[in-house]
């Protein structure tokens, strides 16, 4: 069997957050009732004018800093045209062969190492409307139609086809995602549909100079569904090859219920969407001054702030690029650290008992009940002694789910670290008592066993016990 | 030149149902104005620009400030069917 290998390229749609849509002065807020974020001009009603939002252009270029491309001194706006009811001009106002930025890349680390990613383009351009459908589009008797996202700005950035895994597809967009909400442009939410991604995926054998046949694949609404549906793809079309046949040039839609993809063709009969320049709009001349004041305006990229993690605070690059995945945990990571000098130790408690809690409660960073002021307060507790480092755990599992003080929660709940020697010398009395098995075993050198024993007296105590207190007359009782 | 399949390609993109005497009549039609229009081709146009638009502006720009919104019942006066505040449509794959 020959060896196949992917070429895998993205194009990516991001919603700016503006306050108004790219042509017209209605509002981009999500959410509102079907069809009252609109106007004549999104509406594509007879004889009005589309406006350009300065905004849109500002924000499209300090996109297009952050992925590095070259800013174009010239650009216009085309329309694209086909019929589709969410789209009530029957065009789409786009950029064809003069985009706002290009030539750009960004990096990505995959299985620890680095490679880049070229962006071959990004340009502006206007969301089409909702439909509703009752089930799936197969099945519903009619659509319904809302146009408040009609008009919504969007840049789509088109990367280069260098991707060659679904690793490398998921990291290219956690990078892309992570660098466009730090620039502000976009929040970048895949649930609400403000970052979407198609994928252009082919396979050829290894060796082989040109191309495969690629096809395209849509309705990817996470980054989970993005690998599932590359690796499913990749899959499927060297399977097409083994087999002997051709893989068609199409549109593929991936199903998440199903686990696969499956060919859109009724749509593709008439791929001809017939650019030309828009005589409504005026063309766009990029003062150089302004593109200067824009990129004057960016803020630490992740690349730079990981760098600077590693420098500044001596973690281990695999941290660094956790906590500045996205700019909110990276900010939370900084104020504890302000607050408690230990920047090791607030990174393993962030990217350990903090990220598995809002893993399992899914909850962003910007829902968390615990301040940076309060994890810093409960390490200092851990510092003094004053709870353990095994309590520890209880006491920011209470505080992330109520939002207390960590003091209160160690008060209210009695788990003050027992460090009294008098106390454990009790319990550590009962236990050996209580266990001649294990104390024969490690009398007789099993090491091991005064595992089980320390153990035991955690367990007796509640896990309140001071454990190196415990070990050492454990040790000193056991000795001979 | 235009041919049969270009007219119906074209009016496939429009979504226009046309009977076979109207393609015959647009194929000459359609040919008629690119001949007459091909007569810009003889022009020399060595050294000119490309026109992206053909009065003499740029950078035409709106502050980001939201502005009046059509009440729904005007959005939906010309709705060919209505349910509750959307549009309704066949569906279309």
């Amino acid at each position: 069997m020959a060896h196949y290998e992917a070429v895998i390229g993205l194009e990516v749609h991001v919603e700016l957050k503006t306050n108004t849509k790219i042509f017209c002065h209605s509002s981009t807020e999500f959410g509102a009732d079907p069809n009252h974020h609109v106007c004549p001009v999104c509406l594509g009603l007879p004889g009005v004018l589309p406006v350009v939002n300065k905004k849109v252009v500002e924000y499209a270029v300090k996109a297009g800093l952050a992925l590095n491309c070259q800013i174009a001194a010239f650009s216009k706006f085309d329309r694209k045209n086909y019929y589709y009811p969410d789209l009530p001009k029957n065009y789409q106002i786009s950029q064809y062969d003069l985009p706002i930025a290009e030539h750009g890349h960004l990096e990505i680390n995959v299985n620890g190492a680095n490679k880049y990613i070229g962006i071959t383009r990004v340009h502006m351009e206007e969301d089409a409307g909702k439909l509703v459908h009752q089930g799936t589009i197969s099945t519903t008797p009619y659509s319904l139609v809302d146009y408040n996202r009609t008009g919504v700005p969007l840049i789509e950035i088109v990367s280069e086809p260098d991707m060659s895994s679904a690793d490398e597809a998921v990291a290219y967009l956690e990078k892309l995602k992570a660098i466009i909400q730090y620039t502000g442009v976009s929040d970048c939410k895949m649930q609400e549909g403000s970052l979407r991604c198609d994928a252009n995926i082919s396979v050829r054998p290894v060796g082989q100079a040109e191309l495969g046949t690629k096809a395209e694949i849509k309705n990817m609404n996470s980054f989970k569904a993005l690998h599932k549906a590359v690796s499913y793809e990749i899959e499927r079309q060297i399977e097409v090859l083994e087999d002997g046949e051709r893989v068609v040039q199409e549109t593929r839609t991936w199903d998440e219920a199903r686990g696969e993809t499956f060919s859109m063709r009724s749509k593709e009969e008439a791929h001809d969407y017939r650019y030309f320049p828009d005589p409504d709009l005026a063309p766009l001349v990029i003062d150089r001054e302004w593109v200067n004041e824009i990129k004057a305006s960016l803020p630490e990229l992740p690349d730079e702030r990981r760098d600077r993690f590693v420098k500044v605070y001596g973690l281990p690059e695999y941290d660094a690029m956790v906590l500045t995945g996205t700019r909110e945990l990276a900010d939370y990571y900084e104020q504890c650290v302000e607050l408690y000098n230990n920047p090791k130790l607030v990174s393993n408690w962030v990217m350990g008992d903090l990220a598995r809690m809002m893993n399992v409660s899914g909850q962003e960073i910007q829902d968390l009940r615990i301040s940076p002021h309060q994890l810093a307060k409960m390490l200092e507790l851990l510092d003094k002694g004053t709870i353990s480092g095994k309590i520890a755990k209880t006491v920011f599992e209470e505080m992330f789910k109520t939002g207390k003080d960590p003091g209160k929660v160690v008060e209210e709940k009695g788990l003050v670290q027992i460090s009294d020697a008098g106390l454990i010398d009790k319990v550590v009395e009962e236990v050996i008592a209580a266990n001649p098995k294990s104390v024969e075993d490690y009398r007789a050198g099993k090491e091991k066993a005064i595992g089980f024993l320390v153990g035991q007296v955690m367990k007796s105590t509640k896990g309140k016990a001071n454990p190196g207190l415990v070990n050492e007359l454990l040790k000193e009782k056991l000795g001979k | 030149m235009i041919s049969l399949k270009d007219v119906e390609h074209v009016a496939l993109l429009a979504r226009l149902s046309l009977t076979e005497d109207e393609k015959q009549v647009y194929t000459r039609q359609l040919s008629d104005i690119l001949e007459h229009v091909r007569k810009l081709q003889d022009l020399n146009t060595d050294g000119i620009q490309p026109t992206a638009h053909v009065l003499p502006l740029q950078n035409v720009f709106r502050e980001d400030r939201v502005g009046e919104h059509l009440p729904v019942d005007q959005v939906l006066a010309n709705a060919p069917e209505r349910q509750d505040n959307f549009f309704k449509v066949p569906k279309i794959i």
